[in-house]
């Protein structure tokens, strides 16, 4: 989790920071897309080593198809973006792209500051270890010191409400209880920007509300928020722009009200 | 507090002693002048601490499914060492050796390290899938803690060889400094070749395969059950090109010899290993990119 200019770009090598007017005014932008596209392969079943050499002595093609298709944004700090789509559409891709998990295959992402995803439920978990051990472990991975790990520790705990749950093993838990200690990490790594991939709904009505109303501290302490739900309602009332992925390509970009509600009034796309 | 540290005191213990100098030059790292922002870049400090977590990780993992622990270390290399002796002292008898029993185990214990620190290595990246595709973080991190996560396994080894060595006889000598030498650049050149096994497992699973044959393989071209003037003397060079064979050569000179291993033998080790962890960095920095897709 580098704290500087992160980039991922599709020419390996060609990657110093570029400092070019990336944004409106530069230096406020935290996230940015420059036609980024993603392909996978079709019947992505494991490649083994036979299947490599058939491919590379015949030279023959692999069909893909493209999970993002030439996709650009810039975001801003102190935004907060709803990332809205069908099942498919790419929005867990883009959320890997942004968050340097995946590199695009082509176009470029730069981030500037940390990132904490919190991706899916029980990622940067182990099940055979306790809620305390794994919060250390998930901590370090964000890339926390022991110094501040310690240090945030009794807050993360206190703030996850797992009581005596915490020295369970975490395959002991509920999904309720595995967002409680992952959201509860996430937050007091005080990331720059926070990635929020639809776990949230698993939570109880008052988790949810303490998660809202500790997105919203973070934002207004000038982080940004990325966040994908099909929970319309609750985006409205968190995001205040919203991108609208199709296909892998971008539908629309801009306010999240404006945007939310054309993706209610579309018709859904016949086949995904 | 107790919490955080587990509830195995001997293996905390163990495991402590393991880390020790990884964890001080932490420790130091992030003392008193660390910024208060939690966000600083990740620096050493950052690296060692998820280092350290993932190490104890693994042996949270292993030993609290394992009812005997780490006794398991302890008695694979006992029966191998019994089967073997008995094999070649009764049906292959080789008189120019004596005390079979330790010249054997002075061979088992680097090798038996080899096999168990590069199986996980090379399984790493898939065995931390759920930590690689969903947390951005250094990924060469996996390959080398598990090859330190074995380390437990080596100390106890160790400690039995040391046990046998000095039960038959053999005195402490001037030269024994010499073994955390040879046994390091084990450990570097394992983290090399496994950084290397790693992500090719990720793109073709059947490196793994490869990896568990290989091991045969090297049993038998390592000399753990004759010994290395056996060998005839126009392809010795090419022995001591692995590093398992040299730290073999080396610790048996040091251990039963009593005397420091000699020049050759120490320069290849040192070569080859730093040069697979080169290789092992170049390697994986190139084939990294894409592993969270092929995962």
């Amino acid at each position: 989790m580098e704290r500087s200019t992160a980039i991922q770009s599709a020419e390996r090598g060609a990657a110093p920071p570029s400092i070019e007017a990336p944004c409106a005014v530069e230096t406020q932008c935290v996230l940015r897309f420059q036609n980024v596209s993603k392909t996978y392969r079709h019947n992505a079943s494991r490649m083994v080593l036979r299947r490599g050499l058939m491919t590379w002595l015949k030279r023959s093609r692999i069909d893909t198809f493209y999970a993002l298709r030439n996709v650009s944004f810039d975001l801003g700090p102190n935004s907060s973006l709803a990332v809205v789509g069908a099942n498919g559409a790419g929005k867990s891709t883009l959320l890997r792209c942004a968050t340097g998990i995946s590199v695009p295959d082509q176009g470029r992402v730069e981030i500037r500051g940390t990132i904490a995803a919190l991706m899916e439920l029980g990622a940067g978990f182990h099940p055979d270890l306790t809620g305390a051990e794994n919060v250390l472990l998930n901590a370090s991975l964000l890339g926390l010191t022991r110094k501040e790990t310690l240090r945030q520790f009794d807050r993360i705990v206190e703030f996850s409400g797992l009581g005596s749950f915490i020295d369970e093993p975490l395959r002991t838990y509920s999904s309720g209880m595995v967002l409680r200690l992952a959201f509860s990490v996430a937050v007091r790594v005080d990331p720059d920007i926070l990635v929020i991939d639809e776990v949230l709904a698993v939570g109880d009505i008052d988790f949810q509300e303490k998660c809202i109303a500790e997105i919203m501290r973070l934002k207004q302490s000038g982080k940004t928020l990325i966040y994908v739900a099909h929970n319309l309602p609750m985006l409205r009332q968190v995001c205040d722009q919203a991108l609208w992925l199709e296909r892998g390509e971008l539908r629309m970009f801009g306010p999240c009200d404006q945007v939310l509600d054309a993706y209610e009034a579309a018709p859904p796309p016949p086949t995904l | 507090m107790s919490t955080i540290v587990g509830r195995r005191p001997v293996e905390a213990a163990l495991y402590s002693s393991i880390m020790a100098s990884v964890t001080r030059e932490g420790t130091r790292g992030d003392a008193p002048l660390a910024p208060p922002t939690p966000s600083g870049s990740r620096g050493g400090g950052n690296l060692l601490f998820l280092l350290h977590n993932l190490v104890l990780k693994d042996f949270r993992i292993r030993y609290r499914n394992m009812s005997l622990g780490v006794l398991w270390s302890i008695a694979n290399p006992l029966v191998m060492m019994g089967v073997l002796t008995f094999v070649f002292t009764r049906i292959y008898p080789n008189p120019s050796v004596p005390n079979f029993a330790v010249f054997i185990l002075c061979g088992l214990v680097p090798f038996n390290f080899y096999t168990l620190a590069l199986n996980a290595g090379t399984t790493s990246l898939l065995d931390n899938q759920s930590l690689v595709k969903r947390v951005r973080c250094p990924r060469r991190i996996f390959p080398i803690a598990a090859v330190l996560s074995n380390c437990l396994h080596f100390v106890i080894q160790i400690g039995l060889l040391f046990v046998f060595v000095l039960a038959f006889g053999y005195r402490i000598n001037r030269f024994w400094p010499y073994l955390g030498l040879i046994w390091a650049l084990e450990i570097l050149f394992l983290s090399g070749l496994s950084l290397i096994t790693s992500v090719l497992d990720v793109y073709y699973r059947d490196v793994r395969y490869l990896v568990e044959a290989s091991n045969v393989v090297m049993f038998w071209l390592v000399p753990i059950f004759y010994t290395f003037e056996m060998v005839p003397q126009n392809i010795r060079m090419f022995y001591l090109l692995n590093p398992i064979a040299a730290v073999v050569v080396a610790g048996r000179d040091i251990l039963l010899h009593a005397r420091a291993p000699s020049g050759p033998v120490l320069e290849a080790l040192a070569i080859v290993s730093m040069g697979a962890l080169v290789v092992g960095m170049v390697v994986f920095s190139q084939l990294e990119r894409n592993v969270a897709d092929q995962l």
